[in-house]
């Protein structure tokens, strides 16, 4: 008994690493061929070494408010100008993309855990789970998003979180909006794999619940969670700017791409010094289009029959 | 089939109860009252204002006495307008309908064209270009785009006017009204509808490139009719079918109000309503407006399944 367990598990064992590297190499193939997908792929690249390394070659990086410099427009010295407490809008937008970033991936994770989690236990065990969670899911959907993220923001508001850690409020709020539609998409993708013969065969071989779901139907959800996670970040940080934009995200004096647009508020900052408002707004404009475009690449290697949906 | 439509209806109860469940105490979590905004108010009026409004009993009791009006067509009385909320939603959910509705048909229109073009022409120059913008269109927050075109075509170019419904100290009266409020609609719509028009683009152009895959499309080829008979009269119908059930999942956007944007524009609809009521606690109005919404959304999706099955009979069977 205990020997042909042994073997079963062996076999299992190679196919798999078989099965794997020869997917993923063939995935990486498609994806180096989609130009537009590398052209994401790089400028992303380029807009974390901005955010995370850049802050470094700035040489205002700890220099904070400057009362003699305030207003200023862009020149040599402040390639961006500078804000109403002379600080380097270059420097602050840097600063800002640390935490628009981390928020938009911080918030994917959060809920693709959760999406994922639900997802497959209502698709794999169906039944009452099935009911409870799609039922919740289902509510939640049919609840306008954006009331729904500003009465989180204003419960929430209450905590009295300090500025520095409203960032892990706003993933909280966007990740509790946003699960639904994830658990939905994971769970049609589990309920078609479990009919599928390999899934078959797992119950047949009468392997526990645990190494069924783990071994073998996560490996063939990745993919489809590999693809929503990356898309769902370009809209996480849509959602995030919104919220700071509104002063229900992240908070000044800590900086995020949104908050640093709410000066376009102030008309007089609005019309005459747009070096305040303009870049964090290009700023999210072409790292959600390079998610995008990574995603959209991703996808159509990984999968070339779920292209463009 | 008939049963699945009984069923699928009577599964919306449970739904809508739940969410009016939720709107209610999420909305009651929050904290501050519209009473308590008024720092003229002395301790003893507040607690009659408080009695006056119900604001004393304990959540769930308020809960079932919403509710109970709700199932009246009752859904409360503004505090911030000291009118009923359906009187308020009614008096400004049509300024929002008339710039959603323009926008939506705006953004069929135009993501039908160029999706079906972008999709004969599959890798032309004409299908990248469209390819980009699309990308573009669904990466730029909606407020910010909000702000350039104000910033661009109303401050700098003065070629509309930058925010608002009418041009506030003119009085016109007939055609110069309409004229009027439909200068000021320009700008508001031309975001909105580039807001939506880039998913949209890409739903056609899919839907499209896999109806001209299909082999009745290859018949019709084949039979020798002209190509432009093939995609506009055989492929396109065919593509168009399953966009019905879409286009049904809009309907609440007609009536919803788009929050941001007419914040952005100044725009008196019902999107900027909730932006205000949110601000000094109008419960009865919040509440009323997202229950409204919520139920519109149900209905939506109700008529989307209905339509869908309609459209494509095959579903039906299942």
């Amino acid at each position: 008994m205990s020997y042909s367990n042994n073997e079963v598990i062996q076999t299992d064992h190679i196919t798999k690493t078989v099965q794997r590297s020869s997917l993923w190499k063939e995935v990486m193939k498609r994806f180096f061929k989609r130009k537009m997908a590398i052209a994401g792929l790089i400028i992303l690249l380029l807009v974390f070494l901005f955010s995370f390394i850049g802050p470094f070659f700035s040489p205002y990086m700890t220099a904070g408010t400057n009362p003699q410099e305030i207003h200023q427009a862009p020149s040599l010295s402040h390639w961006l100008g500078t804000d109403h407490l002379g600080r380097d809008v270059l420097t602050r937008l840097m600063l800002a993309g640390r935490i628009s970033l981390t928020v938009g991936i911080g918030a994917m994770l959060l809920a693709v855990t959760i999406g994922g989690i639900l997802g497959i236990l209502a698709g794999y065990y169906g039944g009452l789970i099935d009911q409870i969670v799609m039922r919740i899911a289902d509510i939640l959907m049919t609840l306008p998003g954006l009331p729904l993220l500003f009465i989180m923001a204003a419960i929430m508001s209450e905590w009295q979180v300090p500025a520095e850690q409203r960032l892990y409020i706003v993933m909280i709020m966007l990740s509790l909006v946003n699960w639904p539609s994830l658990a939905r998409l994971i769970r049609s993708q589990v309920l078609s794999l479990r009919e599928r013969e390999f899934m078959v065969a797992t119950e047949v071989l009468g392997l526990r619940d645990k190494r069924k779901v783990l071994n073998h139907l996560l490996p063939n959800v990745v993919p489809l969670l590999i693809v929503t996670a990356t898309l769902s970040v370009g809209g996480a940080i849509l959602s995030e700017s919104v919220l700071s934009f509104f002063g229900l995200g992240v908070v000044p004096p800590t900086a995020s791409w949104g908050n640093m647009i709410n000066t376009a508020n102030t008309l007089i900052d609005f019309t005459n010094r747009p070096w305040l408002w303009i870049p964090p707004g290009v700023a999210i404009f072409v790292t959600v289009i390079a998610v995008n475009l990574l995603g959209d690449g991703l996808r159509d290697s990984i999968d070339p029959n779920m292209k463009g949906r | 089939m008939n049963n699945y439509f009984v069923k699928r209806f009577l599964y919306l109860i449970p739904t809508l109860i739940g969410a009016s469940i939720l709107i209610f105490f999420l909305y009651s979590l929050i904290p501050g009252n519209f009473i308590d905004t008024d720092p003229n108010l002395t301790a003893e009026r507040k607690a009659e204002l408080y009695a006056l409004y119900g604001f004393d009993q304990p959540t769930i009791i308020r809960y079932f006495i919403w509710m109970g009006n709700l199932f009246q067509g009752d859904l409360g009385y503004s505090l911030q307008f000291q009118r009923p909320v359906t009187e308020v939603l009614n008096n400004y959910i049509w300024s929002s309908f008339i710039v959603a509705f323009a926008s939506l048909f705006l953004t069929w229109g135009i993501a039908m064209v160029i999706g079906v073009i972008s999709a004969t022409k599959q890798y032309s120059f004409f299908d990248s270009f469209i390819t980009i913008l699309v990308f573009g269109a669904m990466a730029i927050p909606s407020f910010f785009l909000g702000l350039i075109a104000i910033k661009f075509f109303a401050v700098d170019l003065g070629w509309f006017p930058a925010g608002g419904m009418t041009t506030s100290g003119a009085d016109y009266t007939g055609w110069a009204y309409v004229k009027d409020i439909a200068e000021h609609m320009v700008l508001p719509v031309i975001v909105l509808t580039m807001l939506g028009i880039g998913g949209l683009t890409r739903y056609f152009r899919t839907n499209m490139l896999e109806v001209v895959k299909q082999d009745f499309v290859r018949t019709a080829r084949a039979k020798g009719l002209k190509e432009k008979v093939v995609i506009y009269k055989h492929a396109l119908r065919n593509a168009l079918l399953p966009a019905i059930t879409l286009f049904a999942f809009e309907l609440p956007a007609l009536f919803s109000g788009a929050i941001i944007t007419e914040q952005i524009f100044n725009w008196p609809g019902i999107g900027a309503i909730y932006m205000q009521a949110f601000s000094v606690r109008d419960y009865p109005l919040l509440m009323g407006f997202t229950m409204f919404i919520a139920v519109l959304t149900v209905i939506s999706n109700l008529i989307a399944d209905i339509l869908y099955g309609v459209a494509d009979p095959r579903v039906r069977v299942k």
